[in-house]
């Protein structure tokens, strides 16, 4: 508003959409006769953030799964989480950036000289664990919920709705701390408190898959109650194909972008409800330890220990970031209307001298 | 339509019923509420046990104190009777009057941060979609990312440390080095001739500019000790307030329109006047007064556009009206700030304003100015992390939304008809793009009352979410109910009115009758 002719030019070039490739809009790859699955890996690998969140994902979770050990397997770290050591430095954090430096303990210890290094690391694992669990748990049963409602409709349809419409007001909250309570009752020798009570963050992982599945499942009614009035369903139909053949072959691939697109949201949201459930006591539970409740017990000792809170933080912010990267960029790949806008291409192409409104800064673009 | 919302409440009557249902099992099964006397070794250990078991009747089972617990919530249904009953909680108060108490603290802690969060968002979402692509755009992009990826309670612990302890600490002493002064002067600079965009030139000078005004602000305030003793006066309310007067004048009717830019210079005259008339009014103020005066700041700028007139008199009064509700919030402003030495020095806050923790200093007392700044002294904290969690969804939603519109047919109409970019985007494409953000928004506000658990008990506000923990952490069913009844009645509410309000505001949607 503050500059009309400029912002005049830039919409009229978007205005003028349906010419051929404006300036700095890359030629639709379409033509190219490339497969769906081969633009969609192009555009994915041409988005500087998505691909920027994919490595420091990748770099962390190599980092959390080979340092502290998994599942048995010792990692090569020389502490582990619930190791007690003699002070060093009175627990400040030995790493340094200049000269680089790793140290003995490079996040710190604790005041009883846990190795912080060790407990975030774990605590990180535990939330990628909780992260995974959650996608494959939810994308199922969303999927299945939501085909089987969108497809066949009906008296199916109308119970599975009704069902979500359920689990959806019903606060995670609550049935976070009643499975929290379950879990805690050993003695009681139900085999799920068994369960639970070895796999602390893997039946939270459950649980929380369990009840995370209906907005997933919305989603893909929706999408299912679209592309099933397409003329190639009815094409496949006429043709003889089972309903089954139709499902998996024919729509399910059509859907298959949105469907990844939210898992990935479902996932960074599920990081930060497992740290507010570990947070407010009722997920992750000690001794075992994960980076909500890293930070819920260390939140008192910010002044004089401040390190016991930075790092988780900054080991939540960072995963959670990288994933919502990763999500934004398959959505950009996964969207046919989307236009990628190269700034540099913009500036050579642009017909006045007079500079791009874009600086060459290379960000998340999207749409 | 009738009938649409007519089904629509009894699917979510059953729908509530059935869930109802659930929560109560669930909490009940949760644990064992006699679990703390079972423990303990006093003599009265029996007593103690038989009087928790008759208060919360817990020798009748789950399933049929569902029922009992029911039959007392339908008696909420009858209108004006006044024999809502939900139980009582674990101590015997009845779960109605705590229920009453959390939410209003719940709801003074949410208002002002969603409807913040909602005006900001909305800005910046309409901002960088229309300087898409520029640097701008991608520094909101990335802000918008990080802060929906910020944990609330790990922003909550870090605003508590910087912004009130270090706050506090700065208050003791507010004295600006002129070093800092000229940093500070030098980022907001550098920020603002990024925002800028357009030519070099341009840029450089924007960032100039607000360099040296916040620069020479800052070293005024320090030499002046304003943070002790702040004010506006009303020389700054005239100066501000013809700012406002154009940029108000600017959006809602354009420079062009004289007669609109007349009526809001003359109600920025009006309201410095004013601003002398009713000081001593100002002090016997109660809430009620402060409402019905707002009211009448609205209602005199539309008389000043009404009297102004000019070609088109609905935009004057319109421009009238917003400026001057405008100035009279900085009247506002200036009293609670001519306010803020006494509640400073007030025995109760001794120097440290900011509090951290509760909603309000425990046993204050003073006049409405000062019990007001103690209740934003105790909001500001929670409200800016609120803010900053749900500032982002907004961002990106109008980004979305707004980007869409802009490359509809009708805006090339509207451009191509000759209109001014101000019509073109404040008239045509701005109200286009807020409808399906009225829908986002409808929906928020369903979820308000439930969703501020962890902010809460971040910072001890004995809120919905406190009540509803505690509920948890006692396996006390009746509490837990009477929050869920709440949030989720308002949640369906808000559901329906959200999908009627989108067929209402875009006639291309019917709902099926």
């Amino acid at each position: 508003m503050s500059q009309p002719s400029q912002q005049d030019e830039i919409m009229a070039e978007e205005a003028a959409l349906p010419q051929p490739p404006a300036a700095g809009i890359e030629p639709v790859l379409e033509a190219k006769g490339l497969s769906q699955g081969q633009i969609v890996r192009k555009r994915f690998l041409g988005h500087s953030g998505a691909i920027i969140g994919l490595v420091v994902f990748a770099f962390i979770f190599i980092l959390a799964f080979t340092s502290v050990g998994y599942l048995g397997i010792p990692g090569w770290w020389k502490y582990n989480h619930e190791q007690v050591s003699p002070l060093v430095n009175d627990g400040a954090p030995t790493s340094s950036l200049w000269p680089l430096a790793w140290g003995e303990h490079p996040f710190g210890q604790d005041r009883i000289g846990r190795d912080l290094f060790a407990m975030t690391m774990r605590g990180a694992q535990q939330s990628i664990t909780v992260m995974i669990v959650i996608g494959l748990i939810a994308g199922l049963i969303g999927v299945v919920v939501g085909a089987v409602s969108g497809y066949f409709r009906g008296w199916a349809e109308a119970i599975l709705m009704r069902l979500t419409d359920v689990i959806i007001i019903i606060p995670a909250l609550l049935l976070a701390a009643v499975m929290a309570q379950m879990a805690g009752r050993r003695d009681s020798g139900s085999w799920f408190s068994a369960f639970a009570s070895t796999n602390g963050v893997l039946a939270l992982g459950i649980f929380l898959g369990l009840i995370s599945w209906v907005s997933l499942a919305r989603l893909m009614r929706g999408e299912f109650l679209s592309l099933r009035e397409r003329e190639f369903v009815d094409a496949a139909r006429i043709s003889g194909a089972s309903n089954a053949r139709i499902i998996f072959k024919h729509i399910l691939p059509n859907a298959v972008g949105v469907l990844i697109v939210n898992v990935t949201l479902t996932m960074s949201a599920a990081i930060l409800t497992e740290t507010a459930l570990s947070f407010l006591g009722v997920g992750v539970k000690a001794p075992d330890t994960s980076l909500g409740l890293l930070i819920s017990q260390n939140q008192q000792a910010f002044s004089t220990r401040p390190w016991l809170f930075w790092f988780p933080g900054l080991f939540i912010v960072l995963i959670c970031l990288s994933i919502n990267f990763i999500g934004d960029g398959l959505r950009d790949a996964f969207d046919p209307r989307q236009k990628k806008f190269n700034a540099k291409k913009a500036k050579d192409a642009e017909r006045k001298p007079e500079p791009a409104p874009v600086t060459a800064l290379d960000g998340p673009g999207d749409r | 339509m009738v009938t649409y919302i007519v089904r629509r409440l009894l699917t979510a009557a059953l729908i509530l019923l059935g869930a109802s249902f659930l929560v109560y099992l669930l909490t009940a099964a949760s644990g064992d509420p006699l679990e703390e006397y079972r423990a303990i070794n006093a003599a009265n250990k029996q007593q103690l046990m038989d009087a928790r078991t008759e208060l919360l009747q817990l020798d009748v089972p789950p399933p049929l104190r569902y029922f009992k617990w029911l039959g007392g919530a339908a008696q909420c249904l009858v209108p004006f009777a006044g024999t809502c009953d939900l139980g009582k909680n674990i101590v015997g108060q009845p779960v109605t009057d705590a229920l009453g108490h959390a939410l209003v603290q719940t709801l003074t802690l949410v208002t002002g941060a969603t409807v913040l969060a909602i005006l900001i968002g909305i800005t910046l979402g309409i901002i960088t979609a229309l300087r898409q692509y520029s640097a701008l755009d991608y520094g909101v992009t990335f802000m918008a990312f990080l802060f929906f990826s910020l944990p609330i309670f790990w922003v909550a612990v870090l605003l508590k440390e910087f912004g009130a302890i270090g706050f506090n600490n700065f208050l003791r002493n507010p004295e600006i080095p002129l070093a800092t002064a000229i940093g500070i002067g030098l980022v907001l600079g550098a920020v603002i001739a990024v925002a800028v965009g357009g030519e070099l030139k341009r840029r450089v000078l924007a960032g100039g500019v607000v360099f040296l005004f916040v620069a020479a602000i800052l070293i005024y305030f320090s030499a002046t000790e304003w943070f002790k003793t702040p004010g506006l006066g009303p020389v700054l309310i005239a100066i501000a307030g013809v700012g406002l007067a154009f940029a108000v004048t600017l959006l809602t009717a354009g420079l062009k329109n004289r007669k609109a830019l007349q009526s809001s210079l003359i109600a920025v005259g009006v309201g410095v006047v004013l601003y002398f008339v009713v000081q001593p009014l100002l002090d016997q103020a109660t809430f009620l007064m402060i409402v019905l005066l707002g009211v009448a700041t609205v209602l005199v700028g539309l008389g000043i556009g009404y009297l102004v007139g000019g070609y088109d008199r609905g935009q004057s009064m319109r421009a009238a009206a917003i400026t001057s509700f405008l100035v009279g919030f900085m009247v506002l402003l200036d009293r609670f700030m001519q306010a803020w030495p006494s509640y400073f020095n007030n025995s109760r806050v001794r120097g440290r304003p900011i509090a951290t923790i509760g909603a309000s200093t425990p046993n204050i007392e003073g006049d409405f100015w000062v019990l007001g700044l103690d209740t934003f002294t105790h909001l500001i904290l929670p409200t800016l992390a609120l803010i900053l969690i749900s500032l982002a969804s907004y961002t990106r939603f109008t980004r979305a939304s707004m980007l869409e519109i802009m490359n509809m047919d009708y805006i090339r109409t509207a451009r191509a008809k000759g209109l001014t970019e101000r019509t073109v985007v404040m008239r045509h494409a701005f109200r286009n793009a807020l409808i399906p953000i009225a829908t986002i928004v409808a929906f928020d506000i369903g979820g308000l009352i439930g969703g501020a658990v962890i902010t809460e008990s971040v910072f001890s506000v004995r809120g919905m979410g406190f009540l509803f923990l505690d509920g948890i952490s006692h396996v006390d069913p009746n509490p837990v109910m009477g929050v869920f009844l709440c949030v989720a009645i308002t949640a369906m509410v808000f559901n329906l009115i959200a999908d009627l309000a989108y067929s209402a505001l875009d006639p291309r949607v019917r709902v099926k009758a």
